[in-house]
């Protein structure tokens, strides 16, 4: 990272810590929002981005840590801290079974499957009304108060959420700059190669889908303290979708890409629906847009504008 | 007498209904040069495919170095010291050549699950690479993107990236095809000065190169093996005349 960079990183920072201080709460929301959205989307680019692994599943994941977190609460009357653990942990146990059926197949097969799987999980969560309220969803929940910080107050949840992600994000480029990371890259690239090199690709495409639904359940968590509600849309193809949609028009494969395209998705799920009826229309249009003009995605696409434009000034 | 390096027994293969690897059998010493031979469509690539894993086998057995191998995937063969270069050039084109020799090394060390440190602070695995690049004069464009170099630095990559790992039986599969003249030299002269601690098995249709660097020939025709022995033997005999150098 050069000295810019650092700098804009440091800005951007300072921007997330003192926002609470000059934005109304309905800002601040919408800002925890894009967090959980971010945390979300990266977590997918992982496997989209790095891994060439392109999933239409992820909500299945996030909706299952915030299904089970709020079953626990209110039908077993488990406390907040005692959840946490056990949903990340039944979360990463449906990711171990999903990855060992999903990664049967690669490119549109595992698509398919990943999709598949996510719609047995809606279709329980709709039907399975004693468990899960079906079309009702659990409502009733309250947020934590760990370390005695009340989560109610949107504030302390915004702080929460953004330390939280700063770890998690930390965490994501730490792997990918890791030697493991370097060897999900190259098994995107060049499967057959790295095969003979020595590298055992299914195993490390699973360890990656993996390691990417256990931050997706991070983000269900989220999900589940900010909303205190959860519905069967929650893990749908639509969430999943929108997941999705996030990486592809921020720049799958970047750290920064998942993260634009995450709070252009919420903007205009959030702010952009109380002013136009048809949000949908807008955001298909959007998308398109970036398809259009720059297929790599926002962020990258940016950079090569810029750079085109810094050349010719030269 | 020492083991075979390579010892492939009754191997058969088929694809549907139509046999491409029919009761192969021969054996490689250690150090040896074998150089493969059989007209298009002789079931050579698939015997190398065979060899490393690519392709499961219907039956048969292969050997490395006294060790069964049929059972296993790619990558455990990988890491028995069996190493290949591809027919069509297999590199990481956006990752720099360094990187991919150092891709290359970390795939037989445990470095390669830390998900946790840098690559960057893996220093010696880039000293590493700087090295085996100098050895075969690409030092000069480690730092630039496969994509950039010539094809013939290319071939020079992949063969380095399968020395690195200092393999015991080093799979080439035509590995002059596709270069200039001025290419062929640096790269027969690459392969020519392997250690004899590698044993060398090679598909190569450049006969005049191919012969100079191979002391035993194996001629495959419908997938089966149809002359085997030393280079003179082989070259003269009229099997091999007849399905491969005509007359």
């Amino acid at each position: 990272m050069n000295s810019r960079q650092k700098m804009a990183l440091g800005l951007v920072l300072l921007a997330c810590l003192i926002l609470p201080w000059t934005a109304g709460e309905f800002y601040v929301n919408l800002v925890s929002q894009i967090l959980i959205a971010a945390l979300f989307a990266s977590s997918l680019n992982l496997l989209v981005g790095y891994a060439g692994l392109t999933s239409l599943g992820h909500a299945a994941f996030l909706g299952f840590a915030a299904y089970v977190s709020a079953w626990l609460y209110l039908k077993m009357g488990w406390t907040h801290e005692e959840i946490a653990p056990v949903a990340l942990g039944a979360t990463l146990l449906l990711a171990c079974v999903f990855g060992w059926i999903s990664l049967r197949a690669t490119g549109l097969g595992f698509l398919m499957l990943t999709l598949a799987l996510s719609q047995v999980l809606w279709g329980v969560a709709y039907r399975w009304v004693s468990v899960t309220d079906g079309d009702n969803g659990l409502r009733g929940l309250t947020r934590p108060a760990p370390f005695g910080l009340d989560l109610e107050d949107p504030m302390i949840f915004y702080y929460f959420a953004l330390v939280v992600c700063l770890i998690a994000l930390f965490l994501m480029v730490r792997f990918v700059q890791s030697p493991f990371g370097a060897a999900v890259r190259g098994t995107r690239d060049q499967a057959r190669r790295m095969s003979a090199l020595g590298y055992d690709v299914w195993t490390i495409r699973w360890l990656v889908y993996v390691y990417a639904a256990f931050w997706a359940a991070v983000a269900g968590l989220l999900y589940i303290y900010y909303h205190k509600y959860i519905h069967p849309t929650s893990l749908s193809l639509t969430s999943s979708a929108e997941g999705l949609l996030a990486v592809i028009a921020g720049g799958s494969g970047t750290l920064i890409g998942p993260i634009v395209g995450a709070a252009i998705v919420v903007l205009l799920k959030n702010y952009v629906s109380a002013y136009v009826e048809r949000w949908n229309m807008l955001l298909g249009f959007v998308f398109v847009f970036i398809v259009i003009f720059m297929p790599e995605g926002l962020v990258p696409g940016i950079r090569r504008w810029w750079g085109k434009l810094k050349g010719g000034r030269a | 007498m020492s083991s075979p390096a390579l010892e492939v027994t009754r191997l058969r293969k088929s694809f549907g209904g139509l046999p491409v690897t029919q009761d192969v059998s021969f054996s490689v010493m250690p150090g040896e040069r074998r150089l493969i031979l059989g007209p298009n469509g002789a079931g050579k690539t698939t015997l190398f495919n065979l060899i490393t894993g690519d392709l499961r086998a219907d039956s048969g057995s292969i050997k490395l170095f006294g060790t069964e191998m049929i059972q296993m995937g790619v990558h455990q063969r990988t890491h028995l010291s069996l190493a290949r270069t591809y027919q069509i050039i297999t590199l990481f084109n956006k990752d720099t050549l360094l990187q991919n020799v150092v891709l290359s090394l970390m795939g037989l060390s445990p470095t390669r699950w830390n998900a946790f440190s840098k690559l960057m602070s893996y220093q010696h695995f880039e000293q590493e690479a700087l090295r085996v690049l100098t050895l075969v004069g690409l030092d000069r464009a480690a730092h630039r993107p496969v994509s950039d170099v010539a094809y013939g630095d290319k071939r020079m990559l992949e063969i380095a990236m399968a020395m690195a790992q200092k393999p015991k039986l080093l799979l080439l599969d035509e590995p002059l095809a596709g270069l200039s003249k001025e290419e062929r030299v640096r790269v027969s002269g690459l392969v020519a000065s392997i250690p004899r601690e590698t044993t060398v098995v090679m598909i190569e249709h450049d006969m005049d190169t191919a012969l100079e660097l191979a002391e035993k020939l194996l001629v495959l025709h419908y997938g089966k093996v149809i002359v085997d022995g030393d280079r003179d033997d082989v070259v003269h005999d009229e099997r091999t005349k007849e399905v491969y150098l005509g007359s």
